[in-house]
């Protein structure tokens, strides 16, 4: 099984160079440490800013240079700052070119949920359901089943959804999975997790092609 | 003078703000709030305000305040985790909760600015963000109508401003105060640097005096750190 970096590391080979990409908090904010250094990338926050670069240093942080998870970073050179109308409408345009986010639930058919549970506190969707709705390449990072042993990867989504028919890939702790038809296709497994194990952990519908690939 | 738009201070600035009105509040998170305005609303006890603002503050700062001292009917917010005061009254059903996808947020602020009635956005079609609004397909997608905001105040924060009302922000500061400053009916801005007009570069100006009614000098500023993230030297 993959562990966080893990996923986040198989990710970062989805990256290519020139991209423009947004990364969601958790795992896929974990993709920025795996990217290679031979390509050249630029991170779009979507509070406004083109460029972001890493944490401050100790002693050097700015109140007034923060991510889309309220922490604080730095610019790298070249970086841009905007105000959130223009981040979204670059959003909106296709201008970005990646996003990766992290989901509870996505569906065989591309839909995904990730914003709310019934019952418990809701945050608020901040801006993933303008992501979601207009990326043209999006890929979500996640656990394949919740703390309960549910499977992740569903029929249908059971929570209230963030957008509909826009995931097209996903990797989680066992494999990569393409959506694609009204099913998940498998491209990747963990090398120590077998097919029969996603297979049984997969609720929606699988498609295993002749060749599956090894996570590397 | 007429275009002159500077008053003494953050008291000066809010009056006229009353019970039952509707605010824009700019900032994201912590970062680029009103902090003197909020401030000075707490004093005021002004109640059954309807906010607008990307977040809520945290308990003991920003919109936080204003919560704390049930001066808040409703908030119109796309995400307000990061506060315990919100949560129980959310629950409890003294604070009314209308949470709006972040890019919907910032083009409704942008519409009012730009003196547009409507947008049309894909952000929340299929999910119940889009119950009981109107759809229209462009080019075989569909879209959303969403309403241009309409606000009484609009109060936002810059770096510096002149006399006249021109501002501008700093760093990721900026976020929805350039659009909320466009929104308001009357929009106060306060600044950490006042200066005259001519005195800024008219090339460097993020958002037009036009926009601004009222500018004061703040005091004080905090500026709290939501998150204080670092590296250790190598």
């Amino acid at each position: 099984m993959l562990d966080k970096n893990g996923i986040a590391k198989r990710i970062a080979k989805e990256v290519q160079d020139g991209m423009y990409v947004n990364l969601g908090i958790g795992i896929p904010t974990l993709v920025a440490n795996y990217v290679p250094q031979n390509i050249e990338v630029v991170l779009q926050s979507e509070n406004g800013l083109l460029g972001m670069g890493p944490f401050p240093f100790e002693g050097e942080e700015d109140a007034d240079l923060i991510n889309a998870g309220k922490q604080t970073v730095t610019t790298l050179p070249g970086s841009s700052i905007f105000d959130s109308a223009m981040s979204f409408g670059m959003i909106r345009a296709q201008k970005v070119d990646l996003t990766i986010l992290g989901a509870m639930e996505v569906s065989e058919n591309g839909d995904i949920a990730n914003w709310k549970v019934p019952g418990k506190m809701v945050k608020g969707m901040g801006g993933a359901m303008d992501l979601v709705a207009s990326a043209k390449n999006i890929i979500v990072a996640m656990q394949h089943c919740d703390k309960a042993g549910n499977s992740k990867l569903l029929p249908q989504c059971s929570l209230p959804l963030t957008g509909v028919h826009c995931i097209k890939k996903v990797v989680t702790d066992l494999g990569v999975f393409d959506i694609r038809d009204g099913a998940f296709v498998l491209l990747e497994r963990a090398a120590d997790v077998s097919i029969e194990e996603i297979q049984s952990k997969t609720a929606g519908k699988l498609i295993i092609p002749d060749h599956v690939g090894i996570v590397e | 003078m007429g275009l002159n738009k500077v008053v003494k201070d953050a008291r000066e600035a809010c009056a006229g703000i009353q019970d039952g009105m509707t605010l824009m509040v700019g900032g994201f998170g912590l970062c680029g709030i009103p902090e003197n305005s909020i401030n000075e609303l707490v004093k005021t006890g002004v109640k059954n305000l309807t906010c607008i603002s990307n977040n809520a503050g945290v308990d003991d700062f920003g919109l936080g305040l204003l919560l704390q001292g049930k001066q808040v009917k409703k908030m119109i917010s796309s995400y307000v985790g990061e506060n315990a005061e919100f949560e129980r009254q959310m629950l409890s059903g003294e604070l009314e909760v209308e949470l709006i996808p972040q890019g919907t947020l910032a083009t409704r602020c942008m519409a009012a600015g730009y003196g547009m009635p409507a947008i049309f956005t894909p952000a929340g079609v299929g999910t119940e963000v889009a119950i009981g609004k109107e759809t229209r397909d462009f080019n075989g997608k569909t879209y959303l109508m969403e309403y241009a905001f309409d606000a009484d105040f609009a109060i936002v924060k810059a770096w510096k401003g002149d006399t006249m009302g021109n501002l501008i922000f700093r760093s990721t500061a900026r976020n929805f105060n350039p659009m909320m400053a466009m929104a308001g009916k009357i929009t106060i801005a306060e600044v950490e640097e006042l200066v005259p007009a001519g005195e800024l570069d008219p090339d460097h100006i993020h958002t037009p005096g036009i926009y601004v009614h009222r500018i004061f000098q703040g005091v004080d500023y905090e500026k709290r750190i939501e998150q204080r993230t670092t590296q250790k030297r190598a």
